[in-house]
Order: structure tokens, then C-alpha cells, then sequence
């Protein structure tokens, strides 16, 4: 049994923020993520899923410890690198990487499109055979990009080449683990297919993992082995791809996937919907007891009071879910 | 049916002058869309599907834009042709006879008034009557779209809603004056999918109070098979597909919808297949290549003879019943071209 | 509100107290000593520790300070006995150059200041953004050119440049100031036609170097908002044109404009030294820059950088309120 790239315990990040000027301070603490648990393998890609304020970003942010988590231990190849200072971490960071959403701003203008993927080399320390031009317009060329365009700036390119500048990046030096946070949904549709297609090629060339954040559920289904479902920082549901799609558990889990529209007129408007009531409530103020108790149809008085834990439901130990009153 | 639908565009253009050459956003853009019917126009960046909707609407600055052909509202007093009408007579019909919701809520509305007062500006536009009864029927607008508590929160700020309220709202001040078209474009793009639901069903429902026409602009192709009695492909600022919804999602007759329909990832589509994507990406609308805009990256090109792809611009034809596309292939080749790609 | 009212007001007291600390100790660490400048040519060491005492200098800086806090409130006595006399509350001290009380001075000075600095806010006011509306709307056109030639110019030239060219080639020139009557100071309630001749050069020199910026400034605002959502969705609604500018755009864009405003505003109640200088008027500025270079006056040095300070501060708050009131984001419960 391989064992995992990375595996994290009961992951918290708190945000203190407070109010009010020079007198008087209001405190308040926005639980962006409070506890989740993950195990990621070679070659394989997790799909983290849900909605604003749902703690997705966050997490995978604190995961590569671009945030410092409040709680929780994250273990790197067997190694606990909770507690690493940033110097301590930079070796690592080549094994560790990360796609940006907004291929528009995560690229920074006054750089060439050379520099910002040679910069990992320079960072690190690496100069790879063959030198740092080469490499680069070799990865430029596995990115489906043009290597004559290595000198050209990212406004002269478009969304979807950005967007690859920025996955060439990211594999630059091979890393073992990729978060993704939502590397396709500022993309036209006829890219996000072509972006989606490389992603998943070059996970089968390096054997990466992949933890991939998104909020289009049908995205997630296409690339993810599991699935974890989150909603104001906790986890509801989690399960094998394939176990969450055809038999979700969760309440949240069943309104979220009954509310993607499906690419089907006829299927697609014969479907049961559940049309969650009310708003998302305010990370700052979430609800007591079980997040999700002020829109799920079934809540009861324990849902106001109880937070639910996270458990095994059925036989199948990969699937969890937080909540008292399961669908079946 | 004698009743002429209440919108019909024939032969719209718009196109931007620029330094850098003339930006030709829409070309040649003809429909209808009637009372109570849904008309969902889908397309990428680029694809005109805003602009021509704007032109609709009269919101383009005519100092710096081209139109040319027409937009004519059906108006119970008789037609009008909003590219050719007065400035004045297009505007008393924003608002009162069409009206346009946009994508973001969150900067939609204005900071700094309270949403009572927005909507009661809204109202005394078209209506005489004091602020009370303005007042009045903004909190009836406001329940019937769904705001709980309406009575108090219409002196609240946009800032102190969410975005799906902000949405509610934009809906609320866009019908407050009965307008028999309603455009909306992309309104549920920068919201969460389970307020997507929502308001795409209030949508719905307030189609059918108000029996309007409701054009619907968006890239989501399932947001389109949900709401769509017909759909309008677009691509380089042309129409490139028109038909009913279930022609066009079970029976696409272009290669560009055929690529996107199976390009996209599929709820309920379990066995990883290898998604068939487009290759290449949308044109410059600069100078627009000869022939056919979609020729750079449509799979078929070599089956049409005499490389009429390359020298002649394709024009809209009739496949089957109620069904157009701008391809130079047969219905017959269309056919054997949905089979091709990823097993339709 | 009331709340933040309340944290606003004790931010605003504790920043006028740590100012007039500030200058205090400023002064006590100098090594020039006050006392010894207080008499002309004949003075032996006796007189000057006489007007040590009686100036109150020759208890330590936080004694001084505290007597300085108490004149605010009750008045201040200075020496003792025969020689004695008091300066009327609010006192700010006792000027021996000038042998009078401070309050006096600047009681006499505020007004030429005040007259100064509300005509030039006006004036520069209704020039600037209007001017800068009228640029944001037709933009790139000739009056949009025309106003970011008057921008440059306004910017470029400074108070002494411009001043005195208009005293020269316009007051004098044209035989519109009298030069020996130039900047008498007459009460608008007394001689309205006199106090208009004797500012309004002034005002036009001020309000030149602010206009142009407000220009610039009112313009990139009206076409930043111009282009926001919410005047879309205006449009889209059916509002016409002049109700968009008037009730959306320029209630968004004006909004960081009146802020900047008062505070420029507060900023010439101080004093408009250099204006003040070229047209000879018996402001808070003439008064402050001889007190410093000329006299070393320190009661008077700390009378008007207290002064100036508190209109900053105060400007401060009243702005913030406003703009609250403006903006209902800002708003804090």
C-alpha cells in the first residue's frame, strides 16, 4: 500500500477580524475552514466542492501553507510540516504547487512569459540540463503553447493561454501534489475542455496528485476519483466519485447536485429539484448546531443544537457524512 | 397566428470603430421572439450575444457605434424601430416596455440610495402618483420576487443583501412597469448554484405572470436546456444555429454546437471519457477572415468541396422544420458529424 | 452612530492634546531661550529673569504645560503684584513683542483669514467641478482639452508665482488696488464693496492652484463613475441623461471630492502665508510666519499651530460624518 502524498487531520484556519476604530474593538472570528481530513495518493485527484464562504479557497491555500492553520496537522510525504517556517518550507515548495483561478491577474504584467515560468528554476536553485531557455520552451510546448512566444508578455496572450502559462509554472519542477483552485471557471466553454483534457494528460505523464477546487459540480465529476462536498468551512459529505454522484447522503450534497442544470432539455427539466430556501448564511455568524440547519428541509430541533459529526455511512468506510437525519 | 411576435430583428449590425480597425461585434443578426416565449442566446466571449441585445435595448452610445437594420417592437400602439427611432422615444420605452437585467448584482444597483428608493425612481418614471404609491406597489414587487419582510427591508441599502437577493431586487425594479420584453443577461453567472436554481425559476414564474418575451443571454448550456423554448448560437457575432431547444441539444446542425455539446462535462455521465474539445480559440472580430469565421477550428472543413469554407461566408439555411445553420454541409453530413464526435 | 460619534470626538480631543504637547516640548528642547529675546538691546541678566518669571518660563515644561491648559479654560495671569494683568479666557499666552494678549491677535487675525479662505472655496469650488463636469462630459472635445490646459496651468504655477502676477499686471496695472490701502482689513457687515476689492485678487490667486486640481480630480471621478454598473442599470430603467449625471453619477463622484474639500478647506483656515504675504493681509498666516521668523513669539508660534491643527481635526470628523452620511457603506453600526 503506497503511502500518501500528503494527509491532513482536522484542518482549521480562523480568520480573526475586528471592527471599530481607536476605542473600541469588536471581535469576531470567521471560521473559514473548521475541520477536514484528507488523504491524497499519487495520481490521484480529490475534488473539493461547494459554495461562497464554503472554505474551499482557504483550504487549499492552508493545505500548501500559503496560510498558517490554526489547527490540524498536515503530513508531506510522512513528514509533519505543520509547524515549518516559509524558509523551511521553500524546498519543498517544488513539490508543492498551485494553479490560480484568474488567469487575468495571477500572472504578473511586467513579467515575460519566459520569466515567470524560469522563475521556479532561479528559485530553487536548479538549473535544469540543457539550461533555463530550453526547459522552458519545452514546457511551453507540453502546455500546448508556442516556445517562439517565451519573450512575450501575458497581455498578448489570451484567457486560456494564460491559464496554461500558468499550469507550465506550476509542473515546472515536477511537483508531486497540485492544488488547483478553480483553474478552469474563468474559461469560455470550448477551453475549459482543451485546459481540462491537459490537466489530466500531464497527471498521467507525472503521476500528480491533484486536490481540485471548484464550485461547477460537473467539472468536478469529470476529473475527480473522490469528491469532498463543504459548506461554511465543515465538510458534509465525502465519498468515492462515483458513490457521491449516484447515492448522495447528504441533504446539502442532494439540493447542490438536483441544482446544476443539466445540458439535456428533456432530462433535464423532468428532474426532481430541490430549491433550497434563504440565503448562505454569513461565515461570520454561521448557524448553531449543524451549518446547514437554516435551509435543509429536514431540520430538527437536534440539527439547531448538535453539531453532527463526521461519520461512516453504510458499508463503505471512504464514505462520510455530517449529519443526523441522512437521505437514503 | 395573426399577432406578430412583440420583437423583431432583422438584419441587426453593430460595429465599434477602433484604432486598431472596425470591430465588427454583430453581424447581420435576424430573430423574433414573441409574448410568453423563451428565446436563450448562448455564446462565448466574443460572440456578440450582449451586444445585440444592448442595441435592443438602446443602450449603445451612438457616438461611437455602428447600427445599422432594425429592432422593432410590436407596441399595442403600433410598431417601433428602435435603431432608426429618436433618442427621447427609445428611452421612454426602457424601463416601461423592455426592460434588461444584467450580470453582476453586486454592482447593479446604487450604493448609495436605499432600494426602496431605487425602485421607487423606477416607478415614477412611468407612473403619476406620489412616493406613497410608488412605495406601495415597490413592496409588492418586492414580495412577489421574494424578499421576505419587504416592508422593512425596502428602506435597507444593496450593500445589506446578498447577492441572490441583489438579484431579487434587480428583478423586482426591471418589472415594475409591466414590460412585455424582458433580456437578461447572464443573471445567474456570478451566483452560487443553489441561488442559481432559485432565481432561474423566479425568472420562469415571472415570465408567466407577465407573459413577456424573455431573451435569455448566457454561456451555461444547461441553464439553456432548462429555460429555453428556443435557442440562438452565436460565434463571431453571427448566428450560427437557430432552432427549438431540442433540436439543438439532440439534433445539432453545426459543427460549433456539435463540438461544444460534447465538450462539456455532463452531470450523471459517470464513465470518464476524454472530453472532445474545440482546438484553437475565437477569433479577432477585426478583420474577420474570409469565408467561414468557425473554418480555423471546425472539424469538417475538408468534406465540403471546392474549399467553399475558405471563399464563401456560409449563409443562415433551413435544415429541417424550424431549424437553421450557417454551414455550407448538408443535413445529411450534419448528421453523419454528431455521430463522429464523441458518440451523440 | 452615536457610538462612533462618541470614539471620533475622544480621537479628536487626544490628537489636539498630543499636538499642543508636541509644540511644547518642541520649543523646550530649542536651544534659543525666549526670555532673553523678550528685551531690546538693554538688557542685563536681571530684566531678563525678571520677564523669565513673568512669562512663566521658569517652571519645567509640564508645569508650563499645565497652566497652558488651565489659561484655555480660565484665563491666565502673568507676573504678580503692581505689574500684574490677566488675558481673558481662552487664553493662549501673552505676547511681549507685541505686548498684548494672544487671544487678541488672533481674534483680530481670524477674520481676514476666514473672509480669505470662503471666498477662494467658493470661488474655486463652483470653477473647478464644474469645469471638470463639463470636461467629463465632453470628454476628448475641445472643452475637455481646454480644461486640462487650464489643469496644467493651475497646477504649475504656485501662489507666489501667481500671485504677484496679477498683483502686477492686473491689480496695479489697471489701477485697481490702492498699494498703500492694499490689504486693510474692513468688515463685510461695514464696507461690503471694500472688503470685496480688498480679497478678491487673493481669492483669484487661491483659488486657481485649487480649481485646477479639483478640475482634474471632479473629471476623472464623473468618468470613473460613468462607467460603473449601477449607471447602466440607470440608463437601462429609461432615466434620461441629466437625471443619471445629476442624481446617480454625481452623487457617487462628488462624494470623495466634498470630503477632500473640507479638509483643503480647513487646511486655508490656518492661514494662507504666502497669499497673505504678496497682498498684505493681516491674516492668521502673516501673523504665524512673523511670530516665527521675525519675533519668535513662542505664545503666538503655539496659538496658531494649535489653531490650525484643531480646523484639520475637526475637518476631519466633520467630513467623515458626512461622507457617512453620503455613503451608507461606511456606515458603522
Amino acid at each position: 500500500m503506497t503511502q500518501p502524498i500528503l494527509k491532513i487531520e482536522g484542518l482549521k484556519k480562523h480568520f480573526a477580524i475586528t471592527a471599530g476604530g481607536a476605542f473600541s474593538k469588536s471581535k469576531a472570528t470567521v471560521k473559514a475552514v473548521d475541520g477536514i481530513d484528507l488523504e491524497i495518493y499519487p495520481g490521484q485527484t480529490i475534488g473539493l466542492v461547494g459554495e461562497s464562504g464554503c472554505g474551499k479557497t482557504t483550504a487549499g491555500r492552508t493545505i500548501l501553507k500559503l496560510y498558517e492553520p490554526t489547527e490540524g496537522t498536515i503530513t508531506f510525504e510522512g513528514r509533519d510540516i505543520t509547524k515549518l517556517s516559509p524558509k523551511e518550507m521553500k524546498p519543498l515548495r517544488s513539490q508543492m504547487q498551485m494553479i490560480f483561478q484568474d488567469p487575468f491577474a495571477s500572472l504578473n504584467p511586467r513579467h515575460t512569459v519566459g520569466t515567470v515560468i524560469g522563475a521556479a528554476f532561479e528559485i530553487q536553485g536548479i538549473t535544469p540540463v540543457g539550461g533555463v531557455e530550453a526547459e522552458v520552451q519545452r514546457l511551453m510546448k507540453r502546455v500546448g503553447l508556442n516556445p517562439e512566444h517565451i519573450n512575450r508578455y501575458p497581455h498578448e496572450f489570451s484567457g486560456g493561454q494564460r491559464q496554461r502559462i500558468g499550469v507550465a509554472r506550476a509542473i515546472a519542477l515536477k511537483p508531486k501534489l497540485i492544488v488547483a483552485d478553480e483553474p478552469v471557471s474563468a474559461l469560455d466553454v470550448s477551453i475549459q475542455a482543451q485546459v481540462v483534457n491537459l490537466l489530466e494528460d500531464l497527471q498521467d505523464e507525472f503521476n500528480m496528485a491533484y486536490i481540485f477546487v471548484a464550485h461547477d459540480l460537473s467539472v468536478v465529476q469529470h476529473i475527480s476519483d473522490r469528491v469532498i462536498v463543504m459548506y461554511l468551512g465543515k465538510v458534509m459529505e465525502e465519498a468515492d466519485k462515483v458513490d457521491l454522484f449516484t447515492h448522495p447522503r447528504h441533504p446539502y450534497t442532494k439540493a447542490l447536485l438536483s441544482a446544476v442544470p443539466v445540458a439535456d432539455p428533456i432530462k433535464g427539466r423532468k428532474r426532481e429539484r430541490i430549491i433550497l430556501q434563504g440565503d448562505l448564511p454569513s461565515p461570520v455568524n454561521p448557524p448553531a448546531g449543524c451549518v446547514f440547519n437554516t435551509r435543509c428541509w429536514k431540520a430538527q430541533d437536534k440539527c439547531r443544537t448538535e453539531v453532527p459529526q463526521l461519520l461512516q455511512i453504510g458499508k463503505d468506510a471512504s464514505h462520510r457524512i455530517a449529519c443526523h437525519y441522512p437521505e437514503d | 397566428m395573426t399577432h406578430k411576435p412583440f420583437l423583431e430583428v432583422k438584419n441587426l449590425n453593430v460595429a465599434f470603430p477602433t484604432g486598431d480597425g472596425l470591430v465588427q461585434a454583430s453581424n447581420d443578426i435576424s430573430f423574433t421572439v414573441a409574448r410568453g416565449e423563451t428565446l436563450a442566446v448562448v455564446g462565448e466571449s466574443g460572440s456578440g450575444k450582449s451586444v445585440t441585445s444592448l442595441a435592443v435595448m438602446g443602450l449603445h452610445d451612438r457616438k461611437r457605434t455602428e447600427i445599422s437594420g432594425q429592432a422593432i417592437l410590436n407596441l399595442e400602439t403600433g410598431p417601433i424601430d428602435v435603431i432608426s427611432a429618436d433618442d427621447e422615444v427609445v428611452r421612454k420605452l426602457r424601463g416601461k416596455a423592455m426592460s434588461m437585467i444584467f450580470q453582476d448584482p453586486m454592482s447593479a444597483l446604487h450604493p448609495y440610495y436605499s432600494i426602496g428608493n431605487q425602485l421607487i425612481e423606477a416607478w415614477s418614471l412611468y407612473n403619476e402618483g406620489s412616493k406613497q404609491d410608488g412605495k406601495k406597489r415597490a413592496i409588492e414587487m418586492l414580495d412577489l420576487v421574494g424578499i421576505p419582510d419587504a416592508g422593512k427591508r425596502i428602506e435597507e441599502y444593496p450593500h445589506q443583501f446578498s447577492g441572490g437577493m441583489r438579484q431579487r431586487v434587480m428583478i423586482a425594479m426591471a418589472l415594475i412597469n409591466n414590460p412585455s420584453l424582458l433580456i437578461a443577461d447572464e443573471p445567474t453567472t456570478a451566483l452560487d448554484v443553489t441561488v442559481q436554481s432559485q432565481i432561474l425559476q423566479l425568472i420562469r414564474e415571472m415570465q408567466k405572470e407577465f407573459n413577456m418575451a424573455l431573451i435569455l443571454i448566457t454561456h451555461d448550456l444547461g441553464v439553456v436546456a432548462e429555460v429555453a423554448d428556443r435557442v440562438n448560437v452565436m460565434y463571431a457575432g453571427k448566428i450560427v444555429e437557430s432552432g427549438g431547444a431540442e433540436d439543438i441539444y439532440y439534433r445539432p446542425d453545426h459543427p460549433y454546437s456539435i463540438g461544444l455539446l460534447n465538450s462539456i462535462p455532463k452531470i450523471g455521465e459517470l464513465e470518464s471519457k476524454r472530453l472532445v474539445a474545440i482546438p484553437g480559440q475565437p477569433p479577432s472580430l477585426i478583420n474577420l477572415p474570409q469565408g467561414c469565421s468557425f473554418r480555423a477550428r471546425c472539424a469538417f472543413v475538408d468534406r465540403v468541396s471546392n474549399n467553399l469554407c475558405a471563399t464563401t461566408a456560409p449563409t443562415l439555411d433551413q435544415k429541417s422544420t424550424d431549424h437553421f445553420s450557417r454551414c455550407h454541409l448538408s443535413e445529411a453530413e450534419l448528421v453523419k458529424a454528431r455521430t463522429e464526435i464523441g458518440g451523440k | 452612530m452615536l457610538k462612533y460619534l462618541v470614539r471620533r470626538i475622544s480621537a479628536t480631543l487626544l490628537v489636539l492634546t498630543l499636538v499642543s504637547m508636541s509644540v511644547f516640548v518642541i520649543f523646550a528642547v530649542l536651544p534659543m531661550d525666549p526670555a532673553a529675546l523678550t528685551c531690546g538691546k538693554a538688557c542685563s541678566p536681571v530684566v531678563i529673569e525678571g520677564n523669565r518669571h513673568r512669562l512663566g518660563l521658569d517652571v519645567p515644561v509640564q508645569v508650563q504645560y499645565g497652566r497652558f491648559v488651565e489659561g484655555l479654560f480660565v484665563g491666565r495671569q502673568y507676573g504678580d503684584g503692581a505689574a500684574a494683568f490677566t488675558c481673558p479666557a481662552p487664553a493662549f499666552g501673552y505676547s511681549f513683542n507685541r505686548h498684548e494678549c494672544v487671544t487678541q491677535l488672533v481674534g483680530e487675525a481670524f477674520p481676514v483669514t476666514l473672509s480669505l479662505a470662503i471666498g477662494s472655496f467658493i470661488l474655486w469650488m463652483s470653477f473647478g467641478v464644474g469645469l471638470g463636469i463639463l470636461a467629463a462630459r465632453k470628454r476628448n472635445h475641445w472643452q475637455d482639452r481646454l480644461a486640462t490646459a487650464f489643469v496644467l496651468i493651475g497646477t504649475s504655477l504656485p501662489t507666489f508665482i501667481s500671485g504677484i502676477l496679477i498683483l502686477i499686471f492686473v491689480a496695479l496695472k489697471f489701477g485697481l488696488v490702492n498699494p498703500i490701502e492694499m490689504g486693510r482689513w474692513v468688515s463685510p457687515y461695514e464696507d461690503p464693496v471694500g472688503w470685496f476689492k480688498t480679497f478678491i485678487f487673493p481669492w483669484i490667486t487661491l483659488a486657481l492652484l485649487y480649481a485646477a486640481t479639483y478640475t482634474r480630480f471632479t473629471r476623472s471621478n464623473v468618468i470613473e463613475t460613468s462607467s460603473e454598473d449601477y449607471i447602466r442599470t440607470a440608463r437601462a430603467k429609461g432615466l434620461s441623461e441629466r437625471d443619471i449625471l445629476r442624481k446617480h453619477t454625481l452623487r457617487a463622484a462628488l462624494a470623495p471630492i466634498i470630503t477632500l474639500a473640507g479638509l483643503d478647506f480647513a487646511g486655508l483656515l490656518g492661514g494662507a502665508i504666502i497669499t497673505e504675504g504678496i497682498f498684505n493681509l493681516p491674516g492668521l498666516g502673516r501673523l504665524s510666519i512673523r511670530a516665527v521668523l521675525r519675533d519668535y513669539d513662542l505664545p503666538t508660534i503655539l496659538a496658531t499651530t494649535i489653531l490650525a491643527a484643531s480646523f484639520v481635526v475637526i475637518a476631519n470628523l466633520l467630513v467623515d460624518i458626512a461622507y457617512a452620511y453620503l455613503d451608507p457603506r461606511v456606515r458603522v453600526a
